[in-house]
């Protein structure tokens, strides 16, 4: 990236753009979302362990409950923005060529919005039972 | 994408196997790794046998009795061979360490040397730590203020002096630094465990008139968040220390700043 083969000084390829005065936000909100998904997560397993065995009418009646939706929805929210802060680490450590990791960031971000509202959409209509 | 294989010039090949040393009633195997730009091959593994009875009990102590006895085109760099100057940092049985500290009897079985590793090879155990040297300058590494300079010294209380402990003893042998898998696929944006280890250093004095502008330095998702607590760095410091903490520091004092 900061031309290897270039006679640019070594300080100068280390400095290269500066620094980009960010980090910090998306590091405390992966933390933020990780201690936020320890009891939403046991919560979503009971909640999925609630269900077995019942037929439609009571699992919707469940989850349609405001207390369960709601436990449904900010578990969706927590875990897929967790998921999406992960991830674009990942792809920053792994994918080095500079169109790569813009097409696999934007990707990341189209996946994560697309599996997120679909969550949503889903617990709001069995909540609404539109 | 990463590059998960060596490429085909970096392919380590069977090297020459050295004879036994003469007379020698305990000696040790040594398989060490040699590459020479000059001679346009791919790298080796060359067997040497060492013997203990006539040698110094230091990985460093065999590998000067190799060059000295059997083989002067060995090359590596050593100079204290106490600790302290961090020259002959290498990776030894599988872990970064520094040949001179190093016992023999630590290591079962083969002695395995190679050089730090995913750094570029110079010669045979010596890498190009170009790169590494402009990290550690591009954080500052000296005192900054503003401040008139006192007609004596920059006061500083005990307890604040303390604060220095555990940082001010690195040597810079990087042994850290080449240890870090991060380090290995984005050394060139991330300025690896030991450069950070530094930046806290200064960030913790307390006669140091800089923090912010240090902290803005550092506040990049490369130079310092491509930390992701590996625990290597710590693990291999030869001066046990701990980089990692170190960083952890950094990144909680970023958002203390923030929040």
């Amino acid at each position: 990236m900061s031309g290897k083969s270039s006679m640019r000084t070594p300080l100068a390829r280390i400095r290269y753009l500066g620094s980009a005065h960010a980090g910090t936000d998306h590091f405390w909100k992966q933390r933020v979302t990780a201690v936020a998904l320890i009891p939403l997560t046991i919560a979503f397993v009971l909640i999925i362990i609630s269900l077995v065995g019942r037929n439609q009418a009571a699992a919707i009646q469940i989850i349609g409950s405001p207390f369960v939706a709601i436990t449904m929805l900010l578990f969706v929210l927590s875990g897929v923005h967790h998921m999406w802060l992960g991830m674009q680490v990942i792809i920053e450590d792994y994918v080095h060529s500079e169109d790569w990791k813009l097409t696999c960031l934007m990707a990341n971000t189209f996946f994560s919005f697309a599996i997120a509202i679909t969550c949503i959409f889903a617990v709001l209509k069995v909540a609404f039972g539109v | 994408m990463v590059q998960l294989t060596l490429p085909k010039n970096s392919k380590i090949t069977e090297g020459k196997t050295w004879p036994h040393p003469a007379d020698a009633k305990h000696e040790r195997e040594f398989r060490v790794y040699r590459w020479n730009q000059e001679d346009g091959n791919n790298p080796r593994v060359d067997t040497y046998y060492v013997d203990t009875d006539d040698c110094g009990p230091m990985v460093l102590d065999a590998l000067i009795w190799i060059k000295s006895k059997i083989d002067p085109t060995l090359t590596f760099r050593r100079s204290c061979r106490e600790g302290v100057c961090g020259s002959c940092a290498m990776n030894i049985d599988g872990m970064n360490t520094l040949a001179c500290t190093r016992g023999m009897d630590e290591i079962g079985g083969t002695v395995r040397i190679y050089p730090l590793p995913h750094m570029p090879v110079i010669k045979d155990l010596v890498p190009d730590l170009t790169q590494f040297y402009a990290q550690y300058a591009s954080i500052e590494p000296w005192l900054k203020t503003d401040t008139p300079t006192p007609q004596k010294e920059w006061r500083q209380s005990k307890e604040d002096r303390e604060k220095l402990d555990g940082l001010y003893e690195c040597i810079l042998c990087a042994c850290c630094t080449t240890s870090c898998p991060s380090y290995w696929w984005n050394g060139d944006r991330y300025l690896g465990p030991a450069a950070l280890l530094q930046a806290e250093r200064w960030l913790v004095d307390s006669r140091d008139e800089a923090t912010g502008e240090r902290l803005d330095y550092l506040e990049d998702p490369f130079r310092l968040y491509r930390c992701h607590t590996i625990l290597n760095c710590s693990k291999t410091c030869p001066k046990g220390l701990n980089p990692a903490k170190a960083i952890a520091d950094i990144k909680k004092t970023m958002v203390e700043r923030q929040v």
